[in-house]
């Protein structure tokens, strides 16, 4: 297994969040993390990459417990996490947004240049220089993506990478999860609903109030509209 | 025109090191978002250091290397104390980190004149750059000219340092947001402890090329901190190009103001400042989104009206209090006299500070406002004590309506800077003004009427008066006023929702919290005969901060016994020790370090870990909740 989450509860001060949270991803898998508003998908990002200070259980990257490191070390093992909200820096021009991702090459694992990310994103190639607050929603979503991928993951968590995108931004922002995928990334992505999860996921979890609900392939969830109905959002 | 010329030249030269300062200070707070109050007293170890240094090795290598060296020594220094105190308290209230950072100040100032000596002391010329040239037939010291040369060059090196370099870039990136860099894999303790260094270094050069132009002096650290603030604040925290261009005005104006007024010259700042605030609260080149977080959620317990028993309690002491006299001597009642005068100061803070969650670090503004005038209307209207004791405070009032205006625009640090800024504007005046204030001199004959001249006369007349001033603080607290103080602390907006004027509602308190401070200035002034300009000075208004938190945020009785505990401890170390300040700053320090989330946040820790009470719970675990979810 390349991620083995288990019993993580989370707290926000003193309102609980996650309960009992627990799920694996394989090696170079792509899994999805459903649920809606509220369910607490980024929470549980957060917690496995060490951003939750007040939180319990258990993290297994390559079978090494992490639930102790601070995030800094987590992301040096090589977990990669993109956050919802994108976050970049937007004083810094494109390439100091990958400059600040940039860590050494890690062994066996595919290694990003800033040219192989315009290549993954030509939109971003054209505007190296532009401060990250200048740039549109998608390009922001390319960047976030970018800015990870060049601390040479071997794994990342990516959320909600298709909210507020344009269905053409949708389309390649898919294939470059595929991409990604080919090079040998393990990926868990969180969605609200299972449009864009079904085209690039393997298997998929719901979480819902903070607890798990669900775990099985895209297929199975297909062939049950009334779970698809009572956890996700249409 | 030539005279102006040569008077802006000088103006240019003095803004060097200020540039120096202040950048390195806005640095810092950019990435750790603490103000460094003890960059003043890096400042000045960086002249001392650069004194001795430049001493002992003579020649343009010696001198020049030395102040290197001296700078360097010191940023070390300052690295030390990030990694020993600051990594402890980056989770800490703000108010208690810049309380820390002058705790650490205090301890410098001791520490200073046990190594260098208290005497004021001439360090050597540059070498190379001893003469001057004239020009329009007056004379230009050539050092001067370096100087005006170093601030753009320096500007220039930091841009490349931030552009150009990996650092740079974690560097600006941690100013806009830490977290997502530390889940990049940057390690960033040790990006803190390199950008406090950069500061701390800046700092200490600032000090250390003063040396040729200025003596060295153990108090040069509050008179800069205080110009850095204004700095700051003019040209906005966590921007460089602003603590460059700030620095030029700043520095420009005052070698203008000393002609147009040359008693008050820091009027013309004062002015300037006040103009920048109203059309920029955060600074010329600083970002609306960079204010920090406000101070709210600082004190959280709801408020109880006090229980029977409780009453009964209090009424017991105050008794007790009025009975001292029969059993005490007259040194004692003069003592106690003093800590019933600050018992009402820091309960007046304590009454803006919590209930309004403005942490004023000025607060001895209106001390001293109110304690000069009483002293004005006796000495230039002849009233008696009982008049001037009402006159007295009007003064304080008139301050906190000015002063309050412009503060309460701003939240936070940004508050804390602009009160002390203003009472060292105040002070300043008192120190300069010297016609009307008498100066370092300051003004005697201050005394109580007849029958308040006695220590037993006047500790009754001090006891009446502040019980009754703690008595209506206390009543404030819970009328209708103070919950609206409340609403607007939590939330400005929610406050403003519900219709209550926010920013109006804290002026008032801010006025009234002045105007109470006033009263007890008013009382001192009698209490001791004369009005000096320390009543207005910095140190006065960090006791006063130093009371309530050590006695407890929470509840109006904290600041009461913080008062009567850190008063009398004072009185008693003052007499004990020479180095008070080194034992005082160390307290501070060690209590901030002990109590990291402030000693409120102690209380609650502790109270977390017992089982709720059935019935208080409620309320009060959402009352932290939402405080936590604030933050
Ligand atoms: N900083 C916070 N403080 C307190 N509660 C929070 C905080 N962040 C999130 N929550 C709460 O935690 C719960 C889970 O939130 P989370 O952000 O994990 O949901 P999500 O599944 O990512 O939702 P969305 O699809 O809207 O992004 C929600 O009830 C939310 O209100
Ligand atoms: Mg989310």
């Amino acid at each position: 297994m390349k991620l083995e989450v288990s019993g993580l509860n989370s707290f926000y001060g003193q309102a609980h969040i996650l309960f009992d949270v627990g799920f694996e991803v394989g090696e170079g898998e792509v899994v999805a993390l459903l649920g809606r508003n509220g369910a607490g998908k980024s929470t549980s990002f957060r917690s496995v990459v060490g951003l939750v200070p007040n939180r319990s259980g258990k993290v297994v990257f390559e079978g090494e417990d992490v639930s102790r490191l601070p995030p800094y070390e987590i992301a040096r093992r090589g977990l990669g996490y993109v956050p919802e909200d994108r976050r970049i820096f937007t004083e810094l021009t494109v390439e100091e947004n990958f400059e600040v991702g940039r860590q050494e090459a890690r062994p066996g694992v595919a290694t990003w240049m800033p040219e192989r990310i315009y290549a993954l994103f030509p939109n971003l190639g054209e505007m190296r220089k532009r401060p990250g607050g200048h740039m549109s929603g998608g390009e922001q979503q390319m960047l976030t993506i970018g800015r990870t991928l060049m601390g040479n993951p071997s794994m990342v968590l990516l959320d909600e990478p298709s909210e507020g995108l344009a269905p053409k931004i949708v389309e390649q922002m898919a294939d470059a999860i595929m991409t990604m995928k080919k090079e040998g990334l393990s990926i868990v992505i969180s969605e609200q609903n299972l449009h864009f999860a079904k085209l690039i996921s393997d298997r998929a979890y719901i979480i819902e109030k903070g607890r798990i609900r669900f775990s099985g392939t895209i297929g199975e969830l297909e062939a049950n509209p009334e779970i698809r109905d009572a956890y996700l959002a249409v | 025109m030539d005279f102006l010329l040569i008077q802006a030249l000088s103006g240019l030269a003095s803004a060097a090191s200020l540039f120096l300062v202040a950048s390195g200070l806005s640095i810092i707070f950019g990435v750790t978002r603490i103000v460094n109050f003890a960059h003043g007293a890096f400042y000045m170890l960086g002249a001392y250091a650069a004194f001795t240094l430049t001493d002992r090795f003579a020649g343009p290598l010696g001198f020049w290397g030395g102040l290197l060296v001296a700078s360097l020594a010191v940023a070390a220094v300052g690295a030390l104390m990030e990694v020993v105190l600051l990594r402890r308290i980056y989770q800490a209230p703000e108010l208690f980190q810049l309380l820390a950072t002058f705790g650490v100040t205090l301890m410098v100032q001791d520490l200073v004149v046990l190594i260098w000596g208290p005497d004021d002391l001439m360090g050597p010329r540059a070498p190379g750059f001893t003469g001057a040239f004239s020009l329009f037939g007056r004379l230009v010291p050539t050092y001067d000219i370096l100087l005006i040369l170093l601030g753009p060059v320096v500007l220039g090196l930091l841009w490349l340092l931030f552009h150009r370099t990996r650092w740079g870039v974690l560097v600006r990136a941690a100013t806009q947001d830490r977290e997502m860099v530390s889940s990049l894999g940057v390690n960033q303790k040790w990006l803190f402890t390199s950008v406090f260094a950069l500061g701390v270094f800046l700092a200490a050069l600032g000090g250390a090329l003063q040396i040729p132009r200025t003596t060295v002096t153990h108090y040069m650290d509050l008179s800069i901190i205080v110009e850095v603030f204004v700095v700051v604040v003019i040209g906005g925290l966590g921007s460089v190009t602003g603590a460059f261009v700030a620095a030029v005005l700043v520095s420009e104006l005052n070698a203008f103001g000393i002609l147009v007024l040359p008693k008050i010259s820091m009027i013309t700042v004062f002015l300037v400042m006040a103009v920048v605030l109203v059309v920029r609260p955060w600074g010329l080149f600083g970002k609306p989104d960079a204010a920090p977080r406000a101070s709210a959620g600082i004190s959280v317990r709801p408020w109880k009206p006090m229980s029977a028993l409780e009453r009964g309690g209090v009424a017991l002491v105050v008794l007790l209090a009025a009975l001292l006299p029969f059993v005490s001597g007259s040194y004692a009642l003069s003592v106690g006299s003093e800590i019933l005068v600050f018992v009402l100061f820091a309960a007046s803070l304590h009454f803006m500070m919590t209930v309004g969650g403005l942490a004023s670090f000025g607060h001895a503004a209106y001390f001293g406002l109110g304690a000069y005038g009483a002293a004005f209307a006796v000495t230039y209207f002849g009233v008696p004590m009982e008049a001037a004791l009402v006159l007295g405070p009007v003064l304080g009032l008139v301050g906190a309506v000015l002063f309050g205006w412009f503060c309460v625009r701003l939240s936070g640090v940004y508050f804390a800077m602009l009160t002390l800024a203003f009472a060292q504007i105040t002070w300043s005046i008192a120190f300069q003004w010297v016609e009307v204030t008498g100066g370092d001199n300051g003004i005697l004959g201050i005394w109580p009427s007849a029958w308040a001249s006695t220590p037993q006369g006047f500790y009754w007349l001090a006891l009446g008066v502040v019980v009754v001033g703690v008595a209506v603080l206390r009543m404030l607290v819970f009328s209708p006023f103070g919950f609206g103080l409340r609403a607007a602390r939590d939330s400005g907006l929610r406050a403003e929702a519900i219709g209550i004027d926010a920013k109006r509602t804290q002026w008032a308190a801010f006025v009234v919290a002045g105007t109470f401070a006033g009263i007890a200035g008013a009382l001192f002034a009698f209490l001791k005969g004369s009005v000096f300009p320390e009543t207005l000075a910095i140190p006065m208004s960090v006791d006063g901060l130093v009371m309530v938190l050590l006695g407890g945020i929470e509840t109006v009785s904290g600041a009461v016994v913080g008062a009567v505990v850190y008063k009398a401890l004072a009185i008693w170390l003052m007499s004990q020790t020479e180095l008070s300040k080194l034992v005082l700053g160390g307290i501070i320090v060690l209590l901030v370090v002990a109590f990291p989330k402030g000693i409120v946040g102690f209380i609650e820790d502790w109270r977390h870990r017992r089982p709720p009470a059935p019935n208080g719970a409620g309320p009060e675990a959402m009352g932290i909740a939402k405080v936590e979810a604030a933050q």
